[in-house]
């Protein structure tokens, strides 16, 4: 089955938001799940990526990513009226959306993606939210309009002061947190900034949410390539996850794991990137 | 040396003048399996048993005694009519073997090559009785292998009965789900198959590696079933993209079999056990043989780790599929380690045979306890104790024990845990009123139904790990109880 692309917006440098035509995705879809993604079955790596938002009249899925790498890069390179071969999902366990009452939602660079379904969902359901949205700098900061829209409060910050505030997302954080009333954290986000931010919450024992972007090969709980220490435990984070008590989350080991492929990937990248400049 | 043109001319005058008898037989010699030699083969995936000539399979199918009882059919999981095809061979029908073969048997070039034939047919065969050794019965399993790739092209795809309207879903395209298609397909039903993963074939694609059981082969069953207008729907989880009540209630399906295989790899608990470099044999074989993570960088984008010293931790057949993979995507060393003794291993006794020609070291009695890694997260070491064999446990082998002190450590710097499969718990979650037995596996009836009307089970779902045969076998025994259910409905 070919999932055609219907729509393509490129949101800043290297980010770009894909509407693709898959419907039963679509249909089976709630906030806070993924799809394995491929471009071409014979070679492609399956990659995870989440569900930023439905269109069921359309059966449309929409993703936003960021190409880092290899087949990040290469799917920026295709266009509205191309497929990918493969989109497998929903994957992951949903959200528990409840009325939490406040909750603080803490978005850094590409995170923004995974966030903001979940943000929309917890205002549905009567949360009061506060999002906070991180970047590098003022380029990579995405999605911000539509966080407005279903956000009580919304604060930006960047790390080099181009846009918003210049500071960490933790400063703002932990400030909130400081004033109490604060009854749920979610923060999606670069493995770093959520290990940072759990830090942050559990000195106010403020129970965070994070969601976890391990390397996935199957995402079915075949491989065990994705399993994350949670509470001294090994989980699966495609079957268990991805969304897990943060402050349970051995972080350490998630930023080793995700480089396990490091030396491959940048020679993939510099290979196909010399061949794209071939071709320009 | 007689060639084996002349043995063979030799033998049929002989038989023709009745003179080829029971002892005579007996003295004809076994025909080894031509083999691509070890050390070209562990630096390629190309398949290692090359098959036999014809003269070779005739010659080894006048081994066959002809027994009255034929003990080898009851040996066989899917009673297979050995001694008639055996006998076919041995008159050089060739065509009419196949056949035999194909009344109770779907894939006989995948069984041929893969089915543990020492523990079943072979096992029990008389001549295989009289010389002691299940090795030297007859090689019914190359025999089966040398028609069904000989008959390859002849063999046109199964007639199908006309249109009953009624729609069966598979679930899985392993073996099980394969066989039970083509016999509901052939029923007249209109049959689909969803696979979680972008290639159908299951654990026969992406576990069991090429240069023991060639793609091609299995993509040519596939081809089959697309013939016969099975409708293969990939990328498609069943319980997340839909679940088995939308299928049943809301897309009109009227039975459904689920060979959703073993799933979730076990681990086995102890520290290091997450360092970058630990891999379960289910990622590794799916990244080097689905994935084609052997051809990274020019026709594939998967990595996967190559290279160093390799320790691979258990002895079934995945743990063997595992080793000699890792010799083929250019590891220094690799080490098996196991914590009974050889007699043990649950692998078949020619994998272990290939494995150690190929260079694999097998470390009996050892078992990691810790796993070392470096400050980046990669594993470095490994500490293995030592074992001796106890007394026999529930399984009937003897528990190892381990030894006080026994401690030692080796440098390592890729591990592959091959220690067997938990049920997945995706299928379980989803579907909360599917019963599942102590074990975790699908409970099922002697027809494989569960206790969801019209859904039906087997194959590694049902059984936990078990083999290609039996999940065929279960896909018969579904496919039939399904038809005669759909018969009933009507
Ligand atoms: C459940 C889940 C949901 C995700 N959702 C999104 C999303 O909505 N948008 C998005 O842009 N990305 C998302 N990711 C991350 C995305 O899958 C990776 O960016 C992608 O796999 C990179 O592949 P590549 O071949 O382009 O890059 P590679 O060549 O594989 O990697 C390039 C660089 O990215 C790093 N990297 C590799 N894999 C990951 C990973 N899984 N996470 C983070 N860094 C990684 C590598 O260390 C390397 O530095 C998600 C991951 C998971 C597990
Ligand atoms: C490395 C290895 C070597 C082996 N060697 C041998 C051997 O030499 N001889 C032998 O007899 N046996 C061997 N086996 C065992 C044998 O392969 C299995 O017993 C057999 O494949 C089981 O068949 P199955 O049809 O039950 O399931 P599988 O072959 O496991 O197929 C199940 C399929 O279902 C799919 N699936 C799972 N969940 C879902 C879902 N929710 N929705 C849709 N699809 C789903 C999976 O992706 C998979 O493709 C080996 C196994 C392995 C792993
Ligand atoms: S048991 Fe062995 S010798 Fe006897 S009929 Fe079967 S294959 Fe032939
Ligand atoms: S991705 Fe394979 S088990 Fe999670």
């Amino acid at each position: 089955m070919a999932h055609r692309i219907v729509d393509k917006e490129k949101l800043s440098e290297n980010v770009y938001r894909m509407e693709i035509e898959a419907k039963y995705v679509a249909e089976a879809r709630e906030p806070g799940q993924f799809v394995l993604i491929a471009y071409d079955n014979d070679r492609s790596e399956r990659i995870p990526l989440t569900i930023a938002d439905v269109d069921l009249d359309k059966g449309t899925i929409t993703v936003i990513f960021q190409a880092v790498g290899k087949s990040t890069i290469e799917f920026a390179s295709l266009n509205v009226g191309d497929s990918f071969d493969a989109v497998a999902g929903p994957l992951g366990n949903p959200t528990d959306i409840e009325k939490y009452g406040k909750v603080v939602c803490v978005g850094g660079g590409i995170g923004n993606a995974p966030l903001y379904p979940i943000v929309k969902a917890l205002k549905q359901a009567g949360n009061e939210v506060i999002s906070i949205l991180g970047a590098r700098n003022k380029e990579l900061l995405i999605l911000e309009e539509q966080f407005k829209e279903i956000s009580d409060e919304i604060i930006t910050v960047t790390d080099d002061g181009s846009y918003g505030r210049k500071a960490l997302v933790t400063e703002p954080l932990g400030e909130l947190c400081s004033k109490g009333e604060i009854d749920l954290c979610v923060a999606i986000g670069p493995a770093i900034m959520m290990k940072f931010c759990c830090q942050t919450t559990k000195k106010y024992d403020i129970p965070t949410i994070v969601s976890l972007n391990s390397i996935m090969v199957d995402g079915t709980g075949m491989c065990g390539g994705c399993r994350v220490e949670v509470g001294g435990e090994t989980k699966f984070t495609c079957v268990d996850g991805p969304e897990f008590d943060g402050h349970k989350v051995d972080f350490d080991q998630l930023i080793k794991r995700l480089g396990s492929y490091k030396k491959y990937e940048q020679q993939a990248a510099a290979e196909h990137n010399c061949k794209l400049e071939g071709k320009l | 040396m007689k060639s084996n043109m002349e043995l063979l001319k030799e033998l049929m005058e002989k038989e023709a003048a009745g003179e080829l008898t029971n002892k005579e037989r007996m003295k004809i010699p076994q025909q080894p399996m031509p083999e691509q030699d070890p050390n070209e083969r562990r630096s390629n995936i190309n398949e290692v048993a090359l098959g036999y000539t014809e003269e070779q399979a005739r010659i080894e199918a006048m081994r066959c005694l002809d027994c009255k009882n034929a003990p080898c059919i009851e040996g066989c999981p899917v009673q297979i009519d050995i001694r008639s095809f055996v006998k076919q061979i041995a008159d050089g029908k060739f065509t009419e073997a196949l056949d035999t073969i194909k009344q109770t048997s779907l894939l006989p070039a995948v069984c041929g090559r893969v089915c543990p034939q020492e523990t079943q047919c072979q096992e029990t065969c008389t001549l295989g009785k009289v010389m002691k050794d299940p090795m030297k019965a007859v090689s019914i399993g190359r025999l089966e292998r040398y028609v069904a790739d000989r008959c390859a092209e002849q063999s046109e795809s199964p007639k199908v009965a006309e249109d009953t309207g009624k729609k069966v879903a598979i679930v899985g395209s392993g073996p099980g789900g394969l066989v039970a298609a083509a016999d509901c397909r052939r029923a007249g039903h209109k049959v689909t198959v969803f696979e979680a993963f972008h290639k159908p074939g299951g654990v026969l694609m992406y576990g069991i590696p090429e240069f023991r059981l060639p793609k091609e082969l299995v993509a040519k069953e596939i081809e089959t079933l697309k013939q016969m207008d099975v409708e293969i729907m990939c990328n498609f989880i069943i319980g997340k993209t839909r679940s088995i009540s939308q299928l049943m209630n809301e897309d009109g399906y009227d039975a459904m079999f689920l060979a959703v295989g073993a799933g979730l790899p076990r681990f086995m608990n102890i520290p290091g056990e997450n360092l970058i470099g630990v891999y379960s044999a289910n990622e590794y074989l799916t990244r080097a043989n689905l994935m084609n993570a052997y051809k990274f960088g020019s026709e594939s984008d998967t990595p996967i780790i190559r290279g160093g010293k390799v320790a691979v931790i258990g002895g079934g057949n995945v743990a063997m599929d595992a080793a000699r993979t890792a010799l083929r995507l250019g590891a220094e060393s690799v080490k098996l380690i196991y914590r009974r003794t050889e007699k043990e291993m649950p692998a078949r006794i020619e994998e272990i045979h290939h494995a150690k020609e190929e260079g694999v070291e097998v470390n009996i009695l050892k078992s990691p306890i810790e796993y070392k890694g470096d400050e980046e997260g990669w594993v470095k070491s490994m500490v293995c104790q030592s074992f001796e064999l106890g007394e026999p446990d529930d399984s009937g082998r003897r528990r190892p024990v381990p030894i006080e002190g026994s401690e030692e450590e080796f440098e390592i710097d890729t591990v592959i845990v091959a220690i067997g499969n938990k049920a997945n718990p995706l299928l379980r979650r989803a579907t909360p009123e599917l019963e599942y037995n102590k074990w975790g596996n699908i409970n099922i009836g002697e027809n494989c139904e569960t206790n969801l009307p019209g859904v039906y089970a087997g194959g590694d779902a049902a059984l936990g790990a078990a083999t290609v045969i039996l999940a065929m076998g279960h896909g018969r025994t579904a496919a039939k109880a399904i038809n005669d259910y759909l018969a009933e409905k009507s």
